[in-house]
C-alpha cells in the first residue's frame, strides 16, 4: 500500500487518522444541525411572530413559523411611549451607567493591585479574593441595601454588583503581564501612576478591558432579581421585570400611546409580547460578534499566559 | 487560596519564591510616598466590597437573634441557636433541601456530560467554518437572562406555545410541559443545557487543544482505533478539568440556581420548584422572618464551604490537583 498515492480530501486531517464512515459523517451532520436548530428555531419563531400583523397570526393560530406579510407595527407601538419604552430606557440607562462605573472601579483597583510588594498589596488583594469563597447571603444583603435607603433607587441595581472579583483578577493578570521595563521607562520620564495607567497600560489592554466591560454590561442588562427585591415602584421597572410580567405572568401590555381611533392598525397582543422578547435579546445579539472576536483572544490566551 | 491559576503556578516554584521572599524593604514612609496613588486607586472598589459584602456577612449574626428591624442588631434579643432549631424542625426547610439536592443530582447526570460531548463533537469537525458558526450559535444563549430563556421555553412548550398550538391543530389534547411538576427537573435541566452547555464547552475545547497531537499519532500507529484513542488519550487529557469542574459543582450543590426557579414557581407550584435559595427569599424577605432567612442562608453557606473542602480533599487523594493545592 503506497500511502503517498491516497487522495486526501481534507489536508487538515492528520495522516494517521482514518477517514470517517458515511454513516458516522451523516450522524455527525444530523447532530450539528439538530443542535443549531434547537438554539436558533425558538428565536426565529419569536422574531417572525413579532413582525407579523393580526391576519397572519390568526391564520397561523398563534405563533408564526413561516413568515408571511411583515410589519413593524408592534415595535412602533411599544417604542412610542408607555411602559415598555420606559422599561427599555431604564434598562439602557442602568446598563450604561453601571458598566462605566464598574469598569472604572475595576480597572483602577486592578492597576492598584498589579504591583507585588506595594504597600498593603497582599491584604487588599485578599479583600477581593475572599469574596470567591463565601457570599453574604440574601437577607443580610437585603438589609444592607434597604438600610442605606437605596430602595426604589436605581443605585440599588448598580452598587451591590458593581465590583466583580473575577473580572478584577482577569484585568490584573493582564496588567501584570505588561513588561515592567515599559512602565519603568515612563516613570523615569516623570510619568505618575495615573499617566502610566491611561497612556500605557490601558491602550495595551483594550481587548481585555472591552471583554470585562461586556461581561458587566450583560450582567446589568439581564439583572432581574435585584429589581424584584429593591424596586417596588412599577414605573421604575427594568425590561426584564416587565418581560416576566408580560410573557410569564400574562399581564397585558398597557399604557401605549396608540391606538388613536381611525389612524392606524393596532398590533396584535402576541406580536407585542414577542417584540418585547426581541428587545431583550437585541443587546446580546449586538455584542455577540464582538465577543466572538475578542473572547478567545482576550480571556483564554490571558488565562493560558497565566 | 488565591486565584486558581495564580496559586498553582506559585505552588510549583514555591521554594525559590520563599528564598527570594525577603528583599531588603525600603522604610514604610518611603514606600508610602511611592505607592499612595496605587492605594487611592484600589480603595473605592475595596470599599464597595466592604459595604456590600463584608459588613452584610457580619449581619448574619441576626440569625442568632429574634431580629426586630426597628430595634436593629443592638436592640434585638439574642436567642442563641433557637432559630436554627426551629429551622431544623421545619418540614418546609427539609423539602427545599431535598429538592435542591435532587435537582443538583439530576443536573450532574444530565447536564454535566453534555458540554464534554459537545466539545468532542465540535473538535472532530474539520471544517473551520462549520466549527466557528456552530460555536457562535451555541454560545449565544449564555448571554440571555433567565427570564428570557424561560420566555423562549414558554413560547415553545408552554400552554400557549408552539407545541400546544400544533397539537391543537392536529386535534390532539394540547400538552403544557411548563406547568407539570413531575417533569420539572427535566425541564429545568433542559433550560440549563440550552442556556449554558455551549458556554461550558469552551473550557473543554481549550483542554482538548492542549492535548499533544503526537500522543494520538503514537496511539494510532500502535493500532488504536478512534474509540480507543478517545478512551486512552482524550479522556485522560480532560480528566483534570473534569475533576475540577466536578468539585466546583459539588461545592455549589446547594446553589442550583435561583432566578430560574423563582420565575417558574407559580407555574409548577412550590412543591416542585422550592429550592434553598428561593426558600431563603420567601421566608426571609417575603414572609419577613429575617432571622429565619439568615439562618437558612448560613446553613447553605457553611454546608457549601464544607462540601468544597471535602471534595477538594477527595481530589487530592485521587492524585488530582483540585481547586487549590496544599503548599
Amino acid at each position: 500500500m503506497t500511502t503517498a498515492t491516497i487522495k486526501r480530501r481534507h489536508p487538515e486531517r492528520p495522516i494517521w487518522e482514518e477517514e470517517p464512515t458515511p454513516v458516522g459523517k451523516g450522524l455527525k451532520g444530523l447532530a450539528l444541525t439538530g443542535i443549531g436548530l434547537a438554539v436558533v428555531f425558538p428565536m426565529w419563531v419569536v422574531l417572525v411572530t413579532s413582525l407579523s400583523p393580526e391576519r397572519v397570526i390568526n391564520k397561523a393560530g398563534g405563533l408564526v413559523v413561516i413568515p408571511g406579510e411583515l410589519s413593524l407595527r408592534a415595535y412602533e407601538q411599544i417604542l412610542s411611549g408607555g411602559t415598555v419604552t420606559r422599561a427599555v430606557l431604564v434598562s439602557t440607562g442602568v446598563t450604561i451607567v453601571g458598566t462605566v462605573f464598574s469598569v472604572v472601579l475595576s480597572v483602577l483597583a486592578a492597576y492598584g493591585l498589579s504591583r507585588r510588594g506595594s504597600v498593603l498589596h497582599r491584604p487588599l488583594l485578599f479583600v477581593f479574593l475572599l469574596t470567591f469563597l463565601f457570599g453574604p447571603g440574601l437577607v443580610p444583603s437585603y438589609l444592607m441595601v434597604t438600610g442605606l435607603g437605596l430602595k426604589d433607587s436605581y443605585w440599588s441595581l448598580i452598587l451591590p454588583s458593581a465590583v466583580n472579583a473575577f473580572n478584577l483578577v482577569v484585568l490584573r493578570a493582564f496588567f501584570m503581564a505588561i513588561p515592567q521595563e515599559l512602565l519603568d521607562s515612563a516613570r523615569i520620564d516623570g510619568a505618575g501612576e495615573w499617566r502610566i495607567l491611561t497612556r500605557i497600560v490601558l491602550p495595551l489592554s483594550k481587548a481585555v478591558t472591552a471583554v470585562v466591560a461586556l461581561f458587566y454590561a450583560v450582567g446589568y442588562w439581564n439583572a432581574f432579581f435585584n429589581a424584584v427585591l429593591y424596586i417596588d415602584d412599577n414605573s421604575m421597572s427594568p425590561l426584564q421585570v416587565l418581560l416576566r410580567g408580560m410573557v410569564l405572568q400574562g399581564t397585558n401590555p398597557t399604557g401605549f400611546a396608540g391606538p388613536t381611533p381611525g389612524t392606524a392598525v393596532v398590533a396584535p397582543n402576541l406580536a407585542i409580547k414577542m417584540a418585547v422578547v426581541m428587545l431583550a435579546v437585541i443587546p446580546a445579539l449586538l455584542v455577540f460578534p464582538f465577543v466572538q472576536r475578542h473572547f478567545t483572544k482576550g480571556v483564554i490566551t490571558g488565562a493560558v499566559k497565566g | 487560596m488565591s486565584a486558581i491559576t495564580d496559586e498553582r503556578a506559585a505552588g510549583e516554584s514555591v521554594k525559590p519564591a520563599a528564598v527570594a521572599r525577603r528583599p531588603r524593604r525600603a522604610p514604610l514612609k518611603a514606600r508610602l510616598r511611592r505607592d499612595w496613588p496605587l492605594l487611592v486607586m484600589t480603595v473605592p472598589a475595596a470599599a464597595l466590597l466592604v459595604v456590600f459584602h463584608y459588613i452584610p456577612t457580619l449581619w448574619n449574626a441576626i440569625a442568632f437573634q429574634d431580629y426586630n428591624p426597628y430595634a436593629g442588631v443592638g436592640g434585638s434579643t439574642w436567642v442563641g441557636l433557637g432559630t436554627f432549631q426551629r429551622m431544623l424542625g421545619d418540614p418546609g426547610f427539609w423539602d427545599a433541601t431535598a429538592n435542591t439536592l435532587a435537582l443538583t443530582g439530576f443536573q450532574l447526570v444530565f447536564f454535566f456530560p453534555i458540554p464534554i460531548a459537545l466539545a468532542l463533537l465540535l473538535n472532530s469537525v474539520l471544517s473551520r467554518r462549520v466549527r466557528k458558526v456552530m460555536q457562535s450559535i451555541v454560545y449565544l444563549p449564555h448571554f440571555f437572562s433567565w427570564v428570557l430563556v424561560v420566555s423562549f421555553f414558554e413560547q415553545m412548550l408552554g400552554g400557549a406555545g408552539l407545541l400546544a398550538q400544533e397539537m391543537r391543530e392536529w386535534g390532539m389534547e394540547p400538552l403544557n410541559i411548563m406547568n407539570n411538576p413531575e417533569g420539572f427537573p427535566l425541564l429545568v435541566t433542559a433550560q440549563a443545557v440550552w442556556m449554558d452547555a455551549g458556554w461550558g464547552m469552551i473550557v473543554f475545547l481549550a483542554a482538548l487543544s492542549a492535548i499533544n497531537p503526537s500522543l494520538y499519532e503514537a496511539a494510532a500507529s500502535d493500532g488504536a482505533g478512534r474509540w480507543r484513542r478517545l478512551w486512552h488519550v482524550t479522556l485522560p487529557g480532560l480528566r483534570p478539568v473534569i475533576v475540577l469542574l466536578l468539585i466546583l459543582k459539588l461545592g455549589n450543590a446547594l446553589s442550583v440556581g435561583f432566578e430560574q426557579f423563582l420565575i417558574q414557581r407559580d407555574a409548577v407550584g412550590a412543591g416542585a420548584a422550592e429550592v434553598l435559595d428561593t426558600y431563603v427569599y420567601f421566608q426571609g424577605v417575603v414572609v419577613g422572618d429575617l432571622s429565619y432567612g439568615a439562618a437558612a442562608g448560613i446553613f447553605k453557606g457553611v454546608v457549601g464551604l464544607v462540601l468544597i473542602l471535602v471534595a477538594n480533599r477527595v481530589a487530592h487523594a485521587l492524585g488530582e490537583q483540585g481547586v487549590y493545592s496544599k503548599q
